[in-house]
């Protein structure tokens, strides 16, 4: 059976100033009908720029070349017409920060109309209210609200809003960039549970962006870590992050060292300092390993070979030369 | 141990404005104002040195009267035979002077007027809008008039009066941008170090609204010359000291109009358009410099 | 026991709304704590819970509209400003926003020059050289010389806010109040900031007051912690008790939430349902008891909706009716 989505070696490059960046660098992933994909990294890794390719939602200076396929379509070939289509009807996406881009002067109700206005034109008014009806209550916004403006709202129900946006034409995929950032605490553990929730009664795939692990731990089924434009480490959710002194865990330095990083309150509680480095300038990336400049545990064939994925258990792949040779 | 050399962009007010007019001059729209205003100084300052032809000295005969420019006129004469042209020069000097003064005293009185009220509020800020709002409808014609009646018609009244009417949006604007900094993180931070009130508005509040009230006054220059050229064209200028819109006026009522006689009220008139134009493009060009850098911080 | 350097009593912080006729919004209501030398207390709380204000009531830049404040022993609740100026040196404040808590026009060495000016100390020039530089350095900031020449768009977050807890640190104050010093850094930043201020606190007793949403960050950085809930303190103890045992369903709630990264464990977790209210309508009795699941386990006892519980004697305090734990060690 074939995957919902199939990426196959995708690169995205842009023209910067006189200089070639690859924003992503051969990243292969798939994804079943009904399942929900982290994907993970720190800022300028290549996460967003991987995601927004797939609904084509690049800038026109991004040259992006490899296989996309959506439901056995091939995305990258389609033709305007055929990309109208496909967007917000098969994959939407919940930008990030988009809470704070609705238009401050139209009522919330009109704004999520409006997808549905525009990529159902045949849908009648009365049946456009209907379904916003249906989307408000499916994101837990009293129907009554539909008349409120974006400032009388808080940053949960906004961002509430959003969702329902992006499922406003009953797409197959939904794409969330940082969905739960810049939210209080409560209401984040509140948003997510309703992106779960809304994945069962829909039966919908979701791609996850977030630079927080332990966000998609708990919400994906499978995660994939990027790094300078790879992805370094893929795997389930069990197997990259099982219950504290179960054992297992991360196989790549860079996400063991993304772990180590933020304090974890079932663990020790002891100061965490930040990895030290920063992500290589993409225009000119280091040989070898890209991470080797920061990593721990490098060994001289780190500076010089960059090492593929390679399997590191069930399900569970790393790139990293150290991972498939301890005994 | 000294400051050595930085290697950085130079600060300080001096290089500031350095980099300021040379952003003005690289934008089309604030080049040509610039030109404009830079061709109206030296012809007001070097012109009457240069080029002496006494403005006073009435012409001799008839056909003296409204000639038309000749090599020895330049622009002519006018109903008395004068020179136009050392006239136009002349006035040049009187309607940036006028503007200028005008323009100062409104920026001192606004400014100040401003701060107070959007610094300490409340019921100074409800006293002073009130004030404001007081020389807001002050209608500047008929007082004017009512001056010029009881101490006569002079420059001075013209710079007072443009000058006081002229203040009160320029209060507004400096309230507003300081109702906004007082709330800001960074005078938060210096109140709570224990700073007075006259440190504040000094070092911190002032310097920051600086820039929009420079931008403003380059506006409120043009508004003035305007203004000036308006109420000597009525008649209600300094009959001594000739400006453009007194030579507009005396065309005017001399009959220069119906004669034909443009060499009397065109130069006048277009030397008004270019001035006002001038100040106009390069303080269009200057607020939208200062503009982005207040929000240049991220 | 020794005397705390501050100890906040019943204070109570309100906004006036600019409409007449519309009750002045209590933001604070009653919140009392004490900060003892050297110990670095966390007061966490969601947005809107009136931490914020508490930490503004505290450095007298708001008024206050009940309670005290006692500083080293002193009340400085009611003082005038003039007197207040020199006490203003021994608490300083470093604030969220590292993008707009420093005046773009100033230098670096002017903006932490600005503190010994206003509080006349260091008058000599070259005392004032010397001891700029020192702060900078003890800051982190390298060289100290080159970038007290620049502006602060010169530097990156992170760097400004080390210019802004130099300038905090050169009056060598006896408390800091750090209003999410790390929130707005890059993650990456955010370890090296907090790290200083831990070790400021260690090699100069400074005590800290350290305001923050982020529960698990005050678990590793503070001594205590307090969870603010609609301008109330509603428990406050040990940091790891806190988190390990909480006592007050609202905190429970609070730590179960906290991102870990562990498949699964979204379903331990006690999500609330609905928004903290608005401080314009607080909910009679215990304001927590609408969202409260303790109070739905229990049966809604009526003494939750017409008692305003009081927060318990310390050292781990809770305002409850029916905490979690009973003092004695029992779990009802």
């Amino acid at each position: 059976m074939t995957a919902l989505l199939e990426i196959e070696d995708l690169r995205v490059r842009y023209a910067v100033g006189g200089r070639s960046v690859e924003a992503v660098g051969g990243v292969s992933l798939t994804l079943e009908g009904g399942e929900a994909l982290g994907l993970a990294g720190e800022s300028g890794c290549g996460k967003t720029t991987a995601a927004l390719s797939i609904p084509r939602l690049l800038p026109e200076t991004a040259s992006v070349t490899g296989q996309i396929r959506l439901d056995g379509v091939d995305v990258l070939s389609l033709n305007d017409d055929a990309l109208d289509d496909l967007r917000w009807r098969r994959v939407s996406v919940v930008f990030q920060g988009a809470m704070n881009a609705l238009n401050p002067v139209q009522r919330i109700g009109a704004q999520i109309l409006e997808p549905i206005r525009l990529h159902e034109k045949q849908t009648s008014t009365t049946e456009g209210r209907g379904r916003v009806a249906e989307l408000l209550e499916a994101v837990g916004i009293p129907g009554d609200r539909a008349r409120d403006y974006p400032h009388e709202l808080s940053g949960g129900m906004r961002q509430r809003v959003m969702i329902a946006m992006a499922l406003a034409c009953r797409p197959q995929l939904v794409l969330a960039d940082e969905p739960i950032t810049a939210l209080d605490v409560m209401t984040q553990a509140q948003i997510l549970g309703l992106l779960r929730d809304l994945r069962e009664r829909l039966g919908l795939s979701m791609i996850l962006i977030s630079h927080d692990l332990s966000v998609l731990a708990e919400t994906c089924d499978r995660i994939a870590i990027m790094y300078a434009g790879r992805l370094v480490e893929e795997g389930t959710a069990t197997t990259l992050f099982p219950p504290a002194g179960a054992g297992g865990g991360p196989a790549h330095p860079y996400t063991k060292g993304l772990l180590g990083a933020f304090p974890n309150i079932r663990g020790e509680r002891r100061f965490v300092d930040g990895m030290p480095g920063y992500p290589p300038d993409l225009a000119s990336p280091p040989p070898g390993c890209r991470f080797h400049e920061r990593c721990p545990v490098a060994i001289e064939r780190c500076l010089t070979d960059d090492p593929a994925l390679r399997p590191a258990g069930s399900g569970h792949v790393a790139a990293c030369h150290l991972v498939g040779e301890e005994p | 141990m000294s400051v050595a050399e930085d290697p950085l962009e130079p600060t300080g007010a001096w290089a500031a404005t350095e980099r300021t007019f040379g952003e003005i001059w690289r934008d089309r729209i604030g080049r040509t104002g610039l030109v404009l205003l830079v061709i109206i100084f030296l012809t007001a300052v070097l012109g009457p040195i240069v080029l002496p032809f006494d403005p006073d000295k009435v012409g001799a005969s008839a056909e003296s009267i409204f000639s038309r420019p000749s090599s020895s006129h330049w622009l002519g004469t006018d109903e008395l035979g004068r020179d136009v042209f050392r006239q136009f020069l002349a006035g040049a000097k009187i309607s940036l002077t006028v503007g200028l003064v005008a323009t100062i005293i409104s920026i001192l009185i606004g400014s100040v007027v401003g701060l107070v009220a959007g610094y300490f509020g409340r019921w100074v800020d409800a006293v002073l809008m009130r004030l404001t709002d007081f020389f807001l409808v002050l209608p500047t014609i008929p007082l004017v008039i009512v001056l010029a009646a009881v101490f006569g018609q002079s420059l001075g009244i013209l710079m007072l009066v443009i000058g006081l009417t002229g203040w009160p949006s320029i209060a507004r604007i400096v309230r507003s941008q300081v109702l906004s900094l007082r709330e800001r993180q960074f005078v938060l931070r210096v109140r709570s170090m224990g700073s007075t009130h006259v440190r504040m508005i000094t070092r911190h509040i002032l310097p920051n609204v600086a820039p929009l009230i420079f931008a403003n006054a380059v506006l409120v220059i043009a508004g003035s010359i305007l203004a000036e050229a308006t109420l000597a064209f009525l008649g209600l200028g300094d009959p001594v000291h000739i400006s453009w819109g007194t030579m507009l006026h005396f065309a005017f009522v001399t009959g220069a109009v119906g004669r034909g006689a443009w060499w009397y009220f065109l130069p006048p008139g277009l030397g008004i358009v270019a001035v006002v134009l001038g100040f106009t493009l390069a303080g269009h060009t200057l607020d939208r410099i200062l503009n982005p850098r207040l929000r240049e911080r991220r | 026991m020794t005397e705390p350097v501050l100890r906040v009593n019943k204070l109570r912080v309100s906004y006036a709304s600019r409409r007449r006729k519309v009750k002045p919004v209590l933001a604070v209501d009653g919140v009392s704590f004490d900060l003892h030398k050297g110990e670095i207390l966390a007061l966490v709380g969601e947005s809107g819970c009136g931490k914020t204000s508490i930490a503004h009531a505290i450095t007298r830049l708001v008024p206050t509209s009940g309670g005290s404040i006692e500083f080293r022993g002193q009340d400085i609740t009611s003082l005038s400003e003039r007197t207040l100026r020199p006490i203003r040196a021994g608490i300083q404040m470093v604030f969220q926003d590292p993008y707009e808590s420093l005046d773009p026009r100033q230098t670096v060495f002017d903006l932490v020059a600005e503190p010994l000016a206003i509080q006349r100390r260091a008058r000599d020039k070259q005392e004032r050289r010397r001891v700029v530089m020192a702060a900078l350095t003890d800051a982190g900031l390298h060289p100290a010389a080159e970038i007290s020449r620049r502006h602060p768009h010169h530097l990156s977050g992170g760097q400004r806010q080390r210019v802004a807890i130099a300038a905090a640190m050169v009056l060598e104050p006896d408390v800091i109040v750090a209003d999410e010093p790390a929130s707005m850094l890059d993650v990456s930043l955010r370890a090296g900031i907090l790290r200083l201020m831990l070790d400021l606190r260690d090699r100069r007793g400074v005590s800290c007051l350290f305001i923050t949403h982020d529960l698990s960050l005050a678990w590793v950085v503070a001594d205590r912690i307090a969870v603010v809930y609609l301008g109330r303190i509603v428990e406050i103890g040990p940091s790891a008790e806190v988190i390990a045992d909480p006592q007050h369903p609202y905190t429970k709630a609070l730590v179960s939430v906290i991102p870990v990264p562990e498949a699964g464990a979204a379903s331990e977790q006690i999500v609330l349902a609905g928004e903290t209210p608005s401080a314009r309508s607080v909910p009679s009795g215990c304001r927590f008891h609408p969202r409260c699941w303790r109070f739905e386990a229990l049966g809604r006892p009526e003494i939750c909706t017409t008692q305003d519980p009081a927060v318990s004697t310390q050292p781990h305090g809770v305002a409850c009716h029916f905490p979690l734990v009973e003092p004695g060690g029992t779990i009802s």
